[in-house]
């Protein structure tokens, strides 16, 4: 069964839309991120899966039942505020015990419920404070309880740690993810900035832009395989390095050159594309060598360094892009600001986007997963 | 008036040992605000307090002198009359009358006469000689003796005028008086059941009215609003007549009194609510929009939202409009005069006072220490709400 279903989800405020047509299908028990640039609609999406704003069009589904007319109060959901959203007048106790008086539990009930949810969040002590005699962290944990206490069919976070310091955030991070093997039945659903919480927390992250559907998968199906340049840009940090190259033999494997007149074979079909395409080719900066002059395939001089021990970035302005290229290299590097650098890259590692964006190892995939079926997806008949 | 009191936190501690100096050093805005709170406080308690003293003092004393007097004694002119000559006694060949001018201990006579025309001829201790070999001295502890060759005759005393200087009184007298005088016990229930009726029911409507206006979408909401905002300009003497007419014809068709408690809380209530409808609005849809939808989200429908979440949180607003109104109601006495009859069961207390003044021809110390009474119930009502006018009722709950 899937937790949430949503089909062609819109969302138009007077006569703007913000939200473009939404599929998605979460399953039961699914931890789900949420990420994309600000103001991409990444809230409006999740209230209105709580029922905070009505849905302009398309069907909504929670395990099951079409919610699209049932109000906030009716639908199940608990919700975590980015503000915590406390009420200020009740003690912890009864910020947490509300919604359970609301539905009419018994009272051995709630106390049961609201002393297990207390104790799984380390704030018995603080039961009979009232919020404003509460730490940052405390109270967001209070915003959680209030929401485990409840049972709820859906869990949804907008943002919940946004509001705390850096030591704060990895530890309330943690506790998430306890939350999260503790309620094995919830699907929870997450709103992050935060890539390193979307890739931690994830089961899948829905990579969202301006509206739109970029791609949903798995943390590392994202990340090794892109479905666009907005993906392979979004995800990871830093950012995947952009090349503009152009097509030189099109196959199972793809020939291409850069603007520096070299070439190199790339394990990227390219079957139905012509020959002499513009293409970008992406390539991630740890998947970036040093090399000596003969075998570069770009070349440059050093714009900055940041050793961090670990590891070396380095940042070069080269011939072959407009942009800088950042590679990261293992170890300290001795490389310092104006020398030339010599740079090599995995071959297997290579994306290639079409002018469209669309990545094409990512397309030959959909193409494969989908199988003998007559239909190809459009987007592939598209750039024939 | 009104005044916010903020609830000790950590963070003012640093400032209080400090006090005045660190008050200095802040900027010369908060100067300013300080100098003018301290202007707008002298300008309020300096009438207060003379009224109080005021009322508190000799009704004689008030009459002829200022409150800021009433410490020192004062110089008055008087007139009293001689013992009658029944009580004339023979001493020496001529008759003689004896007494003194008045009861006070610390009366203090200064000056002395026998004619209107001359009320203050004689200093204490002189010999004042009158028409008919008669004499009269006054000693400054106020005794007379009038003396007269020819027995006095006639059945009323002589008039005696002297200047005395009388130390200060003070005394509950004129609140004896205001409170024993027939029928203020009952206009003072009067006014309560007036008044509290007529605070309650305008709060409790525009509360809800508030919570809608802010928070229920529905269409033509802000047209509601600006049409409320645009009722707080009419003015309530324009609108009291035709009121009361269609209160009648309503009324009439459903056999209420013209004039009946009811007409005067519903007037009231009418009169109230665009400015508690109002006032409450922007509080209420100024509480954070998180607390709500989280309310929502965990069940609650509007009206448990509303008594649960809104009212607790309100308690600012409701306590200021309570106040408000509750002063404007209780002072009133236009609309007491148009919605209410004069009988004994329905005369509010401004009403009452007004009589009383009419009645004793405008009497200073009846109007001092009536005003007084009023002001005892507003006051109050103001000290008990006035605890919960508070900041910081929403800290904690969203950052
Ligand atoms: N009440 C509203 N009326 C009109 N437009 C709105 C309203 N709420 C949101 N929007 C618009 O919808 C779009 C999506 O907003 P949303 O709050 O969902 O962004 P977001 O992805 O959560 O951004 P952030 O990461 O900054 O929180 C924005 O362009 C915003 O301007
Ligand atoms: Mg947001």
């Amino acid at each position: 069964m899937t937790g949430v279903k949503l089909s062609n989800i819109r969302k138009s405020y007077a006569r703007n839309e913000v939200l473009h047509g939404i599929d998605l299908e979460i399953e039961l028990g699914e931890f789900v991120v949420f990420v994309g640039p600000s103001g991409c609609g990444k809230s409006t999406l999740l209230r209105m899966i709580a029922g905070l704003e009505s849905i302009s069009d398309g069907e909504m589904y929670i395990e099951g039942a079409l919610v699209n007319h049932i109000p906030a109060s009716m639908r199940g959901t608990a919700m975590v505020f980015q503000t915590y959203a406390l009420y200020p007048h009740m003690t912890v106790y009864d910020n947490m015990a509300f919604a359970m008086r609301i539905a009419k539990e018994s009272k051995e009930v709630i106390d049961e419920k609201v002393h297990q949810a207390a104790e799984l969040l380390q704030l018995t002590e603080y039961l009979g404070r009232l919020p404003k005699a509460l730490s940052g962290g405390q109270r967001q944990r209070v915003a959680i309880g209030r929401a485990i206490v409840r049972s709820p069919k859906v869990f949804l976070f907008d943002e919940p740690l946004s509001n705390l310091d850096a030591a704060l955030r990895v530890q309330t991070r943690i506790e998430i993810a306890n939350l999260k093997e503790n309620m094995p039945g919830t699907t929870m659903i997450y709103v992050t900035h935060d890539q390193v919480e979307a890739m931690t927390l994830a089961d899948r992250i829905v990579v969202l832009s301006a509206g739109k559907v970029e791609q949903f998968g798995s943390p590392l199906e994202l990340y090794t395989n892109p479905a666009n340049l907005f993906v392979a840009r979004f995800i990871g940090s830093p950012a995947m390095n952009i090349l503009p190259v152009v097509l030189e033999q099109s196959g199972p494997h793809s020939l291409i050159r850069f603007t520096s007149g070299k070439t190199l074979s790339v394990p990227v079909a390219s079957e139905l594309m012509e020959e002499g395409a513009e293409l970008q080719l992406g390539i991630r900066s740890e998947d970036l060598l040093l090399s000596d002059k003969l075998n570069a395939l770009l070349s440059g001089e050093v714009q900055f360094v940041e050793s961090l021990g670990e590891m070396t970035l380095i940042h070069v302005k080269c011939k072959e892009s407009d942009s800088i290229i950042v590679a990261k290299l293992v170890g300290i590097i001795e490389l310092h600001k104006g020398q030339t650098v010599h740079l090599s890259l995995m071959a297997d590692k290579v994306h290639l986007f079409n002018t469209e964006g669309h990545s094409l190892r990512y397309l030959d995939q959909q193409s494969c997963d989908a199988g003998q079926q007559a239909e190809q997806p459009d987007l592939v008949t598209d750039n024939v | 008036m009104v005044t916010v009191t903020k609830p000790l936190s950590s963070t003012d501690s640093p400032y209080q040992s400090r006090g005045l100096l660190s008050t200095l050093r802040r900027s010369p805005l908060t100067l300013l605000t300080h100098l003018s709170v301290i202007v707008i406080v002298v300008m309020w308690t300096l009438p207060t307090a003379g009224l109080l003293i005021s009322s508190l003092r000799d009704k004689e004393q008030l009459a002829v002198s200022g409150w800021w007097t009433s410490l020192s004694p004062s110089t008055q002119r008087l007139m009293v009359r001689s013992v009658p000559p029944d009580a004339q006694l023979e001493e020496g060949g001529r008759y003689v009358l004896r007494g003194k001018v008045s009861d006070d201990q610390a009366l203090q006579v200064l000056a002395f006469g026998w004619s209107s025309r001359e009320p203050a001829a004689y200093a204490v201790g002189d010999v004042a000689q009158m028409r008919k070999g008669q004499t009269l001295s006054i000693s400054s502890n106020g005794e007379y003796e009038l003396s007269s060759p020819e027995p006095f005759s006639g059945a009323r005393g002589k008039r005696l005028f002297y200047t005395a200087k009388i130390p200060p009184r003070f005394g509950l007298d004129n609140y004896r008086e205001v409170l024993t005088t027939g029928g203020i016990g009952q206009s003072f229930i009067n006014s309560l059941t007036v008044t509290i009726p007529a605070t309650v029911i305008p709060i409790l409507i525009a509360a809800f009215a508030a919570y809608a206006l802010s928070w229920m979408a529905m269409p033509g909401r802000g047209l509601l609003i600006a049409l409320i905002v645009g009722l707080l300009v009419v003015p309530l003497q324009m609108s009291l007549i035709p009121l009361l007419r269609m209160y009648n014809q309503i009324g009439s068709t459903f056999g209420v009194d013209a004039k009946s408690y009811l007409g005067i809380w519903l007037a009231h209530t009418g009169f109230g609510l665009p400015l508690a409808i109002y006032l409450l609005r922007n509080y209420i849809a100024n509480l954070p929009k998180e607390i709500i939808e989280s309310a929502r989200v965990d069940g609650a429908n509007d009206f448990e939202i509303f008594t649960r979440i809104i009212l607790p949180l309100s308690f600012p607003a409701l306590a200021s409009f309570a106040i408000f109104q509750f002063l404007w109601v209780w002072n009133d006495l236009l609309v007491a005069t148009v919605f209410l009859g004069t009988g004994e069961q329905q005369m509010v207390l401004t009403a009452r006072l007004r009589e009383m003044l009419g009645s004793y021809g405008g009497n200073w110390e009846v109007l001092t220490a009536s005003a007084f009474v009023s002001m005892a119930v507003p006051l109050l009502v103001f000290f008990s709400l006035q605890r919960y006018l508070v900041r910081g009722l929403l800290s904690g709950s969203v950052k």
